[in-house]
């Protein structure tokens, strides 16, 4: 199928402006297909499984490719494989199926390959509660793969931001060639809601800049002074060399310490310099708020209903959400935590990213973990006793 | 004689009964009838995996005009139960006031005279011709007692989702349900019972 | 001699990647030539050719190969392969791995990238042993024989790599050695003209490890032993099973027409470009 036809086939497909019911897993399919996903390569888990079945369905209508692999290990490896051959690429899973996929996503990080991964969020340790909520995979997202690791992680609290930042995912992950994960979860993807989709040439869809020079001077890792470097794909004619070992600027294999450095800190200045864009965070109340409710996800549902009852009685409390986890917004959270003098982190888990906001607080204020992690998700009345508890 | 949902406030609806008896696919078509042609927000959710097999299976729906923040339910303002277990199960998550409506052959135990019994399932296999329709018909009562919408927009979202060929069967079931729950809605006014939650 | 590597030089990078990490001697250099001249021989666009390799000895070929190269993690080559062909339809994907990476961490890829017919040339360089590592046991380490890891000898069983590729569904499987080179070239050629998954099996010396472990003597001792013990499939199919007893057989060991993924989901491709796509607004609604 020709490039004009794939599109065609696409804005055939997508409605736009009209109000539809649909799941976050849907919405995260749409999102890709939005984006210009045109491969998808999975292993059936719950929660995630609809995104795999959406996209098994519409792919090869517009000419993509999908394939159910053998397992997940299989999966984010056909993934970076169809990445480097040039197509925008995902998979879905969920716990279980994203540990198996560290070591490829230490991969796609060292070999600078775009791809997306969608966690939806089940319970865990080990298989855990399947069809039960959890935020567990928080640390695990930052630091699963082996040595030093700076992805980007994007979390939706709605169906619409699962479109929203599923299309972000992509963008960024074309933008600092690297994989990028959207932790969503097993609320958000069963879920359903309203969505009314923005028209296609609406949105904003990134592709990772291609080289202009000819093969000879071409380098895959050149390092540039903003970090980001243009990429070919293989059979355009620059016959490159990609490795997990770590490489020059030719993708060769090095063990010459500058180089070794070099190219190790590309990896993380590519993301911290361009921070300000990478982050995204939402503020709700905070103007004069003195008490924070750090939330992200579906908790973050929670505490936005709970902020709204606790102000009825008082409480002068705001949230902070954060749509991109990782790299953590560390100078805007930073900022806000100057002006309260008690901040609450409900997460769904034994307590994760309480963590670096402790990391980040420089006074001594009181921060205090909301912990629930028994499948069902952190109500508003929960939250709102907690402020209460804490500020009698 | 449609019923403001006014700023603030949610109405939260549960529809239970055992596995099987596509109590989740009733769940996406209010949703669908509510927030795709009534224009409100709405967010269902419902219970997953071997819960939903055997035993008490639900699908929850809130609805409101603006906003809908946190998107589970937490007091209901009505409960359909299908079986006597899920009647058990759930009837304390009403709120004061809240609604329960019942299938009146399955759930011969009620836990307050307050409720709506009616016969849905025995409805759905004698007059629409299958007991398998028997969702849509308690559905469309649900929708009709708690006012939520015009049969028409709720015919609308039920067509949509009916399969291929059950089109008449669905019609006739969804008719069947809101006659059921106009009905059911003047006799209790007739007799003065409070239902306003 | 001299004609031979000059060919092999055009398909080289020798400024930035060499010298190699082979031990003097090793079979791998042999079966890396032979995959060159068959390439060659079949006239490829180096632009069209993706070469993908896991982790081990074998797997280190890529980078010394001017073509699209993808060197990944151990195990994992065919399933990187399978997202590069599915992205790339139009591109050779050839697979090199050794019998630790291809059938030990990645048996399980290797069965069902065979069984899906995926379009796919996989050469396995089968030295009985994990060479990069040190010596240690692999699934084709022969019983009794022994490894760093196996001091006592072998007292597992071992994988037929062919036959195993066979059973899973591979629609082409040959086997080779680095002694008979040219023959070798024939096989990959015939393997890499092929539609579906193709599967050469390439057996090779390791005098440094499983050599010196089990003292069957240098490079050419071990090189050798092939030619003494190879035995062509038209002569095998002369020799009773005793006379085989010691034996391989080499030559195309098994070749059969099946469809593919590849080909069978171009035909889905094919058919929604012919009709027009559903509606988003049914699909949701079903």
């Amino acid at each position: 199928m020709s490039e004009v036809e794939t599109q065609n086939k696409r804005k055939q497909l997508y409605k736009s402006n009209t109000p539809l019911l649909m799941q976050g897993n849907e919405a995260c399919a749409w999102g890709a297909l939005a984006a210009g996903c045109m491969f998808f390569g999975g292993y059936p888990i719950t929660p995630s499984t609809e995104i795999a079945e959406m996209l098994a369905r519409y792919l090869p209508q517009i000419g993509g490719h999908f394939i159910q692999m053998e397992d997940e290990i299989a999966s984010i490896a056909s993934v970076i494989g169809a990445s480097v051959a040039g197509a925008k690429s995902m998979t879905a899973t969920s716990g279980p199926g994203f540990s198996l996929m560290q070591e490829n996503l230490g991969y796609a990080y060292m070999a600078e390959v775009p791809c997306v991964v969608v966690n939806v969020q089940r319970g865990g340790p080990s298989t855990g509660l399947p069809t039960k909520v959890a935020q567990g995979e928080m640390m695990q997202a930052k630091w699963g793969t082996h040595g030093d690791y700076f992805p980007i992680v994007l979390v939706p609290s709605s169906v619409k931001e699962c479109f929203d930042l599923t299309i972000r995912a992509f963008n960024l992950s074309e933008k600092f060639r690297s994989p990028v994960v959207v932790l969503s979860d097993e609320v958000l993807g069963h879920m359903r809601e309203i969505v009314s989709l923005p028209p296609q040439d609406e949105l904003e869809i990134i592709t990772c800049t291609r080289p202009n020079e000819p093969p000879e001077w071409y380098r895959h890792f050149e390092i540039t002074p903003d970090y980001l470097s243009p990429m070919a794909s293989f059979g355009e004619g620059y016959r490159f060399h990609l490795t997990g070992l770590t490489h020059d600027e030719y993708g060769f294999p090095t063990s010459k310490q500058k180089e070794i450095v070099d190219k190790l800190e590309k990896l993380r200045l590519k993301t911290a310099r361009h921070i300000d864009e990478i982050a995204d965070v939402r503020l709700d109340l905070m103007d004069d708020a003195h008490i924070m409710v750090l939330a992200y996800g579906s908790t973050a549902r929670a505490a936005r209903q709970a902020i709204r009852i606790a102000r009825k009685k008082r409480f002068k409390v705001g949230m902070v959400q954060p749509l991109t986890i990782w790299p953590f917004p560390d100078d805007i959270v930073g900022r806000l935590l100057e002006k309260v003098d008690l901040v609450i982190v409900p997460e769904l888990n034994q307590g994760q990213i309480i963590g670096e906001v402790k990391r980040l607080c420089q006074r001594h204020i009181k921060i205090v973990g909301l912990n629930r992690f028994d499948g069902e998700l952190i109500t508003p009345a929960q939250i709102v006793d907690k402020i209460k508890e804490e500020r009698p | 004689m449609q019923r403001d949902i006014h700023e603030n406030h949610r109405i939260e609806i549960r529809l239970s009964g055992s596995g099987g008896q596509g109590l989740v696919l009733a769940g996406v078509i209010l949703a669908e009838a509510m927030g795709v042609y009534e224009g409100k927000n709405v967010a269902q959710t419902q219970s997953y995996g071997p819960e939903a097999r055997g035993g008490a299976s639900r699908s929850d729906i809130v609805i409101s005009d603006t906003e809908i923040h946190y998107p589970k339910t937490t007091q209901l303002d009505l409960l359909l139960s299908l079986t006597q277990e899920s009647c058990d199960q759930y009837y304390r998550s009403l709120k004061e006031n809240g609604i329960l409506v019942v299938d009146s052959d399955k759930v011969r135990q009620l836990p307050s005279h307050k409720a709506f019994s009616l016969p849905f399932i025995k409805t759905a296999k004698e007059q629409a011709g299958t007991p398998v329709v028997a969702n849509v018909v308690s559905l469309s009562a649900v929708a009709a007692i708690m006012e939520l919408c015009p049969k028409e927009s709720l015919l609308k979202a039920v067509l949509m989702r009916a399969p291929r060929g059950t089109e008449d069967k669905n019609r006739t079931a969804c008719e069947l349900g809101y006659e059921m729950g106009v009905e059911a809605r003047r006799k209790m006014r007739e007799r003065k019972y409070a239902f306003d939650h | 001699m001299d004609q031979m590597s000059n060919v092999t030089h055009k398909y080289l990078r020798p400024k930035k990647s060499f010298p190699n990490v082979w031990c003097p001697g090793c079979g791998i250099g042999i079966a890396m030539g032979a995959m060159i001249r068959a390439i060659d021989g079949l006239g490829l666009d180096k632009n069209q050719v993706a070469v993908v390799s896991g982790i081990g000895c074998t797997a280190r070929i890529p980078v010394y190969l001017d073509f699209n190269t993808l060197h990944t993690t151990h195990g994992r080559p065919l399933a990187f392969a399978t997202g590069v062909k599915l992205a790339n339809p139009k591109m050779k994907v050839i697979v090199v791995s050794g019998d630790g990476d291809l059938l030990a961490i990645g048996g399980n890829h290797f069965i069902h990238a065979a069984r899906r017919n995926m379009d796919i040339t996989c050469i396995l360089v089968n030295n009985y042993i994990y060479g990069m590592t040190g010596g240690q046991y692999s699934p084709t380490t022969p019983f009794k024989k022994l490894s760093s890891t196996g001091p006592y000898g072998m007292i597992e069983q071992s994988f037929d790599p062919a036959e195993l590729a066979r059973t899973a569904g591979a629609t082409f499987v040959a086997r080779g050695t680095v002694f008979h080179a040219s023959q070798l070239s024939r096989l990959m050629s015939q393997a890499i003209n092929r539609h579906g998954f193709s599967f050469v099996e390439v057996i090779s010396n390791c005098h440094t490890q499983y050599g010196r472990l089990n003292r069957e003597g240098s490079a050419v001792k071990m090189i050798q032993w092939q030619k003494d013990h190879a035995v062509p499939v038209s002569v095998a199919a002369k020799k009773t099973p005793e006379e085989l007893e010691d034996k391989f057989i080499t030559g195309v060991l098994y070749e059969q027409e099946k469809p593919g993924y590849v080909e069978e989901y171009q035909k889905i491709i094919d058919r929604f470009s012919r009709e027009s796509t559903e509606s988003m607004v049914r699909v949701t609604e079903s």
